[in-house]
């Protein structure tokens, strides 16, 4: 590899369109005869739909359809999962409109077709439904009771497992000191500033189903709507615009993603649906909710002996794509970076009446790492040892990876692939500056300092697809199986596909997200589009690179070895002079031209990537926040992330992921909640109640990059860089709280009012 | 997220607003910089039949002091208070109110007039207005009156003015020179509406003692609230901690906010407490400055 490429902050490839308006997302996208469409919601959160009568609202000029689940095609029934399934879980699946029962306040009901929204929401209000309103349960432990209200036909535990290894029962009879608590995390979600948006239009030359819009998995989205609608995959075309954020929730297949297409295909007009805020709140993904009952044994050194969970994970009222992928990831990264000599987890999957839940950024990593990380402060405490040397004498040591943790995801085996924690921990705190901030924590009242230590996961769904191409310009076109939804992957494929080829990083144009051009790929979640695809990328560069060589070794009848490609030609090592240019390859690998001498024409490498497992970045958050003990407010004094994560393809576009992840962690944990009335009633339903942080709450945060642990699990030796920033923050936030308030925060957000009831009540 | 559909108005004059409230008060809305309405439209929560858009009377639109007294015409924006320099000097504790007012795009757009007549007890220049004794012009074809604060804001969002009636001016009597003042607030976020909040004037005599104390509570109860039996205990007082303290115990003796996600009612009482106390070690603090 080519210094000076790979590990540098070059300039984002996305920023041009961006900056210049020449980006296009969902909401720009307009086609002739295009029909809008608007969903008609439940407004209650548990109820039986007794009638539907669209007469009045098709009555209403320029309405051209409403349509409700009797007009849904058989196969069309729920919208299947996509990861982590498991048959029992099938009786739990969303319907893209509502039969008899609906079970959460913003349920689609029906779909109104008109010529613009405006009209398509006035019709909506014509629609007649008789709803006769059921018990609402909102809470995963009183769903579980004997009385509860039942959502589905199955029990409201739709589904769980258990993890488990070592003797618990032993460890905690024999412990020193058992420490347990119940500790929550609230419902919060990820709230991309872009809403979902869809445009669906049947290209009539060709026959072919066009969908604009598509995010985060536009093949894996086109193979189950494909499905839904019974149509063949190849007669279908997703195109992913520009995308204004995802985080786990956008772009996972929501029943507007059937409707709109299907709508489409029954009238031959193009459709569209922008999701407004307010029904953004309510349909999209929630996240995060979960319920830990929770004990840790210790020996009297302070050593760990074994964790015991008993959690409930909060689904809300269907399981959708993502299966059990929560309470999975929560229960199989529980351990985090600890030695543990016995583990037992019982997870639960748990419906009620609130929408449905998926993944946000580090989901089930947040509220794992907040429980454990929490946890152990509380033990500090009552040993009287400090929290942060508590840490160091349990941490697995660099000599023992990898290290299997014993859990497993999935049915996968969790293997610590690579890392120094020690020495991560260390470097954390120099550059926190953890002695400085405790005198400062020391020179006043409220003052408190925290840690919060995580092992991310990264790559999950462990193939991806890339072409890598040459022009007959000479410029190099990468073909990614990957998404973008903002991170920057386009930036990234092109370092890799520059510093392998040898061309310049200006040359190569990076194209993803339609289905059109590129046969299959993953997309983009779990940390994983710059790593899985920029393996992919590598492998097809490095093939093109050995074929662009021994091209320009027949032409120029020097040996592959003595050649080198730079920038846009191939050269003799040593006679620059002697040279044969990219474009001028292409015109030799034409077919007419290979063909007759006995190569492989064109100039395009495909190549699929396997990792023989996920990766474990890890790192540490470190908190330093003041209370005003009068209002409850926390403010955030100072706030590094140190992260290692192998190998940093662009070190910027890292420290911003840092950074943007650390906002939405930090917001978790002091702001956003998505609280809902006694009725089901989401509360916090819009801008003014849900607080997002602006830039007047995002505390400056500081970010560590290091590079002590590459990965052997890919080329490039590089671990995602997507969820670090989140992963920790709930888990920093609240013990430096508790430092401050010398009292034991339980439950995260941590709202003025609760700070100040911790201050009053909690004092340990 | 749509409104349901209204006629639309734009009048260029008071006449002509006032015609049009006379003929269809009772159905319209007046559109000013629809900071509020306009999202409450959208929410389909507000559906006029008619939206009387006064944008365009520029007579409206205006800032002026003139014997003794601050003129602020109901179109006048959040951000012409903010850059005012003559209110600045003048009317300080209003300069304070405004600047945290919303967001910037917020104040561009929202109206001094639009603050008033939505009547939210948790919004900043009613309270400042409050505590400053201001006093409102409504006008109709009928004729015109002037309101106090207590008479104007009856609960929350419900003010005094009748369906006819439009809100022209607001007149606030200068604070005496030498007066401080305090203005503090506590939100969850930059920009949101405060869970409680205090403005403060405070007026000494020449031996120290206060001579005129103004007190206007936010958040505390369905309207902007004086604390009058705060203000009568500070009259006579020399200021000390101890003196802003029970100052601000009295100041919350009596209400009862309506709690919500964000604090409970005890929070919200406790919270106004705090920031009627730190509004007068403001004020007191202003003065010391000025000293």
């Amino acid at each position: 590899m080519r210094k000076g490429v790979i590990g540098t902050s070059l300039p984002r490839k996305e920023d041009v369109p961006l900056l210049t308006g020449a980006a296009r997302f969902a909401g720009d996208v307009q086609r002739p005869g295009m029909l809008h469409a608007h969903i008609l919601r439940s407004p209650f959160a548990h109820a039986r739909l007794l009638s539907l009568n669209a007469g009045p609202a098709l009555e209403l000029p320029g309405v051209h359809a409403v349509l409700t689940q009797e007009d849904l095609p058989p196969a069309a029934r729920a919208i299947p999962m996509r990861m982590f399934a498991q048959q029992d879980l099938e009786g739990y699946l969303q319907p893209p409109l509502a039969g008899g029962v609906v079970r959460y306040s913003g349920e689609p009901v029906a779909m109104v077709v008109a010529d613009s929204r405006y009209e398509a929401e006035d019709a909506a209000e014509l629609v007649e439904v008789d709803y006769s309103e059921l018990p609402v349960v909102l809470r995963p432990d009183e769903a579980l009771e004997e009385e509860a209200p039942r959502l589905h036909t199955g029990p409201n535990r739709a589904g769980g497992f258990r993890i488990e290894f070592g003797d618990v029962d032993r460890a905690f009879a024999e412990a020193h000191l058992v420490v347990e608590e119940r500790l929550e995390v609230g419902r919060h979600a990820a709230v991309p500033l872009e809403t979902r948006g869809l445009v669906a239009e049947v290209d009539e030359l060709t026959g072919m189903l066009v969908v604009y819009g598509a995010a985060k998995i536009p093949h894996v989205n086109r193979r189950i709507l494909a499905r839904l609608l019974d149509r063949p995959e190849e007669r279908i075309r997703l195109v992913e615009l520009n995308v204004g954020g995802g985080f786990g929730a956008r772009g996972e297949f929501y029943p507007e993603d059937f409707l709109i297409p299907f709508c489409a295909l029954r009238l031959r007009r193009p459709v569209a649906w922008v999701e407004d805020r307010e029904e953004h709140m309510r349909a999209c993904n929630h996240s995060r909710e979960q319920v830990h009952d929770v004990a840790i044994a210790l020996a009297k050194d302070g050593r760990f002996l074994a964790l015991r969970d008993r959690f409930l994970n909060n689904t809300g009222a269907y399981i959708r794509t993502h299966g059990l992928v929560v309470p999975g990831m929560t229960a199989a990264l529980l351990p985090g970076p600890y030695r543990w000599s016995a583990y037992r987890c019982d997870a639960s999957q748990v419906v009620t009446n609130k929408t449905p839940a998926g993944t946000y950024r580090a989901p089930g990593r947040y509220e794992a790492n907040f429980v454990r990380e929490r946890l152990i402060d509380v033990a500090a405490h009552r040993l009287r040892l400090d929290p942060v040397e508590l840490r160091r004498r349990n941490l697995i040591a660099r000599d023992d990876m990898p290290y299997p943790t014993g859990t497993h995801t999935d049915g996968h085996p969790v293997v610590y692939d690579s890392g120094d924690y020690a020495l991560l921990l260390e470097k954390g705190l120099a550059r926190f500056g953890w002695e400085e901030m405790r005198r400062w924590r020391d020179s006043a009242p409220h003052r408190g300092i925290g840690v919060g230590f995580f092992v991310e996961k990264s790559g999950i769904a462990r193939w991806e697809y890339a072409r890598v191409e040459v022009t007959n310009r000479g410029e190099t076109h990468v073909y990614s199986g990957g998404a973008s939804l903002g991170q920057g992957l386009e930036t990234v494929l092109a370092q890799v596909a520059a510093d392998t080829l040898g061309v310049r990083y200006d040359d190569v144009s990076v194209f993803h997200g339609d289905t059109a051009t590129i046969p299959d790929g993953m997309g983009a979640f779990g940390s994983r589009a710059a790593t899985l695809g920029g393996s992919a990328v590598l492998r097809g560069a490095t093939r093109l690179r050995e074929r662009l060589l021994e091209l320009a070794a027949d032409e120029l009848e020097i040996a592959p070895e003595d050649l080198d490609l730079v920038d846009d030609a191939v050269i003799a090592r040593g006679a620059p002079a002697t040279r044969v240019s990219l474009s001028a390859l292409f015109e030799l690998a034409r077919p007419a031209r290979a063909l007759g001498s006995n190569t492989q024409p064109g100039l395009s490498e495909e190549a699929y990537f396997l990792s023989e497992d996920m990766t474990f970045p890890y790192g540490l958050h470190c908190a330093a926040v003041e209370i005003d003990a009068e209002t409850g407010g926390v403010a955030i004094e100072r706030y590094t992330v140190a992260y290692d994560l192998g190998r940093a393809i662009n070190p910027q576009l890292v420290e911003g992921q840092v950074v943007g992840g650390a906002a939405q962690g930090v917001a978790g944990a002091l702001l956003e909640e998505l609280a809902y009335d006694e009725g089901g009633q989401l509360v916090a339903g819009s801008f003014m109640d849900y607080l997002l942080p602006t830039a007047g709450e995002a505390p400056f945060v500081d970010v560590l990059i290091t590079e002590d642990a590459p990965t052997s699990r890919n080329p490039l030796g590089a671990k995602g860089a997507g969820e670090g920033g989140t992963a920790a923050a709930g888990a920093a936030i609240a013990n430096a709280v508790a430092d401050a308030l010398a009292a034991e925060p339980t439950r995260l957000p941590i709202t003025p009012e609760r700070v100040l009831t911790l201050a009053r009540e909690g004092a340990r | 997220m749509k409104p349901p559909q209204f006629e639309y108005d734009d009048p260029s004059s008071i006449e002509e607003t006032l015609t049009l409230l006379t003929q269809y008060g009772e159905d319209a809305k007046i559109l000013a910089g629809g900071q509020s309405l306009v999202p409450l439209l959208n929410f389909r929560l507000a559906r006029p039949d008619r939206l009387i858009d006064i944008n365009n009377v520029r007579e409206l639109d205006y800032l002026r002091v003139e014997d003794g007294m601050l003129r602020i015409g109901a179109l006048t924006r959040h951000s012409a208070l903010e850059r005012s320099s003559e209110l600045g000097e003048r009317v300080p504790l209003l300069r304070d109110a405004v600047r945290l007012v919303g967001h910037v795009q917020i104040r561009n757009r929202g109206t001094v007039g639009g603050s008033v007549a939505h009547a939210d007890p948790a919004a900043e220049l009613p309270v400042a207005l409050t505590a400053l004794s201001a006093r409102f012009h409504a006008r109709s074809s009928r004729g015109s009156r002037l309101l106090r604060a207590d008479e104007l804001f009856v609960t929350h969002l419900t003010t005094a003015l009748e369906p006819d009636e439009l809100l022209t001016e607001i007149e606030v009597p200068l604070p005496a020179p030498g007066t401080r003042h305090g203005f503090v607030e506590f939100s969850r976020r930059h920009g949101d509406f405060a869970l409680g909040g205090a403005a403060v004037l405070l007026e000494s005599g020449p031996d120290g003692s206060c001579r005129h104390a103004a007190i206007a509570l936010l958040a505390a109860a369905s309207t902007p609230l004086r604390a009058s039996g705060a203000e009568q205990f500070l009259v006579g007082q020399r200021f000390n901690e101890r003196v802003a303290a029970e100052a601000a115990e009295r100041a919350v003796g009596d209400i009862n906010p309506t709690g919500d996600i964000h604090g409970s009612s005890n929070y919200r009482r406790g919270l106004v407490k705090a920031m009627v106390r730190r509004a007068l070690v403001q004020a007191d603090s202003g003065a010391k400055e000025a000293a």
